[in-house]
């Protein structure tokens, strides 16, 4: 449908305003025309109207058919709705192709994995990497995830008169949540932000290219072994935080009393099972994968420019940290129903 | 000292015979969105030959070296290399082909993680398989004299200048001896020294290894000196073609402002 923007500045009530009208509909205006003293002469079919020409018209058609009173109303509003309707569609467009590319991506990732030649060396480089630069970060973190949960929580116990139960609350909160998701959403924002930043750049300045032309798959060579150590790697950080938050509640434990490394740990393994340490591993192998999934993504998507560098970092960063948070719920709710 | 050849994959693939074309592409096309960049582009590129391409900036250069190993996919038209049409091939027929092809980048392409003897050996390692530590460093010692910079071996391509860092992806790019280059502007951002020795050693290894050539330049000087035909892309077709005597003598304005 054709629209042309008509501009009515005619009232003495309303200043100004604009109207989108559908070609050759004038009648729009008619309940205001009814009103108003029109000052200028305004174009409809392309020709240039008189206002009495105009006015006459449209006393005329609201005499004669109530209906145009709110006829122009409500074609305002569809055109608004339709509008909005288009801006709706491409967003789901978007959304659906998004979906299809991401899904594409997996299977490719899928496929290369379990082809014939690994890039084994690679691999253990990039395990080396992730392991190294999150170390410092993941320890500093831990630690204080366990003292600060001691902390927090011994008023409360002592208020149940439970503050016996202390090291194996801790314990349990940290396995089964606190730990693995923390960890995870730090290495989200480590990893995940690397591997965009990297893989953006190597995409930029036409290092996969070249990856490619010395016949070098770059999905198996880059990103099959980016996603695979950070699926191995990600949940050993999560038990290497999980055992420094246990010592670091330790050491919270005895700011205000006085016990014993091993009694304490003791303590804290009685109250862990099977069923709280299992389903915290198996979901920290997903966010591993989201991180590595996720942040080769966005690196191997990234736009021509360099801007886009940045941009795929800071996406991969986002979108991981949120799939970590979405990936959580999922397994709680698995694990509530199997365990 | 020359160090020892290793049997290279030229010497393994049967030669080309006579004057068959290497590299022939017919009625190519390739749009990006809206726009279109290369509109009906044919050229043959026979063996031995180094065909200099020009064109202004944004014309469609790159864009079609890189349909030659397909790094794009053109939207019609064929390219062949070898006989084989490599928009068609399946993986392992293409990075057979690709093999075969030694790919200048305009923008150097080194691998930034790793030093400059990685980027070297990282192709030879991987179209090369099963060369012995010996050779790999003898290969790699040997392509770095031949573009003189034998003292970057251990440096990251951070800590090079642009020239060198297009030096040593030119190093890279010879050092399995492929039977097809395609240089994009192998000299550009080089003194006019290094740019006449980067050409010289392009004639080079077009009659040391027999290797046909696409190079893709602004430099005038390089072209003159190493091109035995040169075509003109303009507005998404092929403007003109001749020798390097054809195009001095020209009137054609577009060209002249080439060659002043
Ligand atoms: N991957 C791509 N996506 C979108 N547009 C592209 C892409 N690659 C190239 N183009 C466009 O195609 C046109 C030709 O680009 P190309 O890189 O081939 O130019 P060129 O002839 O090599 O120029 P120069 O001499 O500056 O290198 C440019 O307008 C560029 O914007
Ligand atoms: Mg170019």
């Amino acid at each position: 449908m054709l629209e042309r923007t008509c501009i009515i500045h005619t009232f003495q009530e309303f200043p100004s305003f604009i109207l989108r009208i559908p070609q050759g509909r004038f009648s729009v205006a008619a309940e205001c025309v009814n009103h108003a003293k029109i000052s200028e002469s305004y174009v409809t079919h392309g020709l240039r109207h008189s206002p009495n020409f105009v006015r006459q018209k449209h006393s005329n058609m609201i005499r004669f058919n109530p209906v145009v009173k709110v006829s122009g109303f409500a074609r305002v509003q569809s055109v608004r709705l339709s509008e909005k309707t288009m801006a709706k569609t491409a967003v789901a467009h978007g959304f659906l192709t998004n979906i299809a590319d991401v899904t594409l991506f997996i299977m490719r990732v899928a496929r290369e994995t379990f082809s014939r030649r690994f890039e084994f060396n690679e691999f253990m480089r990039q395990c080396f990497q992730i392991g190294n630069k999150s170390l410092p970060l993941i320890s500093v973190t831990g630690i204080i995830m366990g003292l600060v949960l001691t902390i927090q929580s011994r008023p409360a116990l002592i208020r149940f008169g439970a503050v016996t139960l202390l090291p194996g609350m801790v314990a349990v909160s940290l396995i089964r949540e606190m730990g693995p998701v923390i960890t995870a959403l730090i290495c989200a924002g480590k990893i995940g932000s690397g591997m965009g930043a990297e893989l953006g750049s190597m995409k930029v300045t036409e290092q996969i290219d070249a990856m490619e032309v010395s016949s070098t798959n770059p999905m198996r060579f880059l990103v099959v072994t980016r996603v695979l150590a950070a699926t191995i790697m990600v949940p050993l950080l999560i038990l290497y935080a999980d055992a420094l938050g246990i010592a670091g509640s330790w050491v919270g434990a005895n700011l205000k009393g006085d016990v014993t490394f091993f009694l304490f740990f003791s303590q804290a393994f009685s109250h862990i099972r099977f069923s709280d340490f299992l389903p915290a591993v198996i979901k920290s192998f997903f966010f591993g994968a989201v991180i590595g999934l996720v942040g080769c993504y966005k690196g191997y998507n990234a736009g021509r420019g360099t801007e886009s560098v940045g941009i795929a970092a800071n996406s991969a960063v986002v979108l991981a940290s949120l799939l970590v948070i979405i990936v959580d719920m999922i397994a709680v709710q698995v694990t509530d129903m199997l365990f | 000292m020359k160090p020892e050849q290793p049997v290279t994959k030229a010497e393994k693939t049967p030669g080309i015979i006579g004057n068959e074309p290497v590299i022939a592409i017919s009625k190519l096309r390739k749009s990006f969105g809206k726009q279109e960049v290369l509109h009906d582009v044919s050229l043959k590129l026979m063996n031995g030959e180094n065909l200099v391409v020009l064109g202004k900036s944004g014309s469609g250069k790159s864009v079609l070296i890189k349909c030659i190993v397909r790094l794009l996919f053109s939207d019609g038209g064929t390219v062949s290399v070898f006989g084989k049409n490599v928009m068609t091939l399946n993986d392992e027929e293409l990075s057979e082909v690709r093999q075969k092809i030694g790919f200048l980048f305009q923008s150097s392409a080194l691998y930034d993680s790793m030093t400059v003897r990685q980027n070297l050996e990282f192709p030879l390692r991987r179209i090369w398989r099963g060369l012995s530590e010996k050779n790999i460093e003898d290969k790699v010692h040997e392509v770095l004299e031949n573009v003189g910079l034998a003292d970057a071996l251990n440096k990251m391509p951070s800590q090079l200048s642009g020239g060198m860092r297009k030096r040593i992806s030119l190093a890279r790019t010879i050092i399995v001896d492929p039977l097809v280059m395609l240089y994009d502007e192998p000299t550009t951002g080089l003194d006019p020294v290094t740019s006449d020795e980067i050409s010289i050693l392009i004639n080079e290894v077009q009659k040391k290894y027999k290797t046909s050539s696409i190079i893709i330049t602004h430099d005038i000087r390089c072209a003159r000196s190493t091109a035995n035909r040169i075509i003109m892309l303009r507005d998404g077709v092929v403007y003109s073609e001749g020798n390097v005597t054809d195009y001095e003598k020209t009137t054609d304005p577009v060209i002249k402002s080439f060659f002043q």
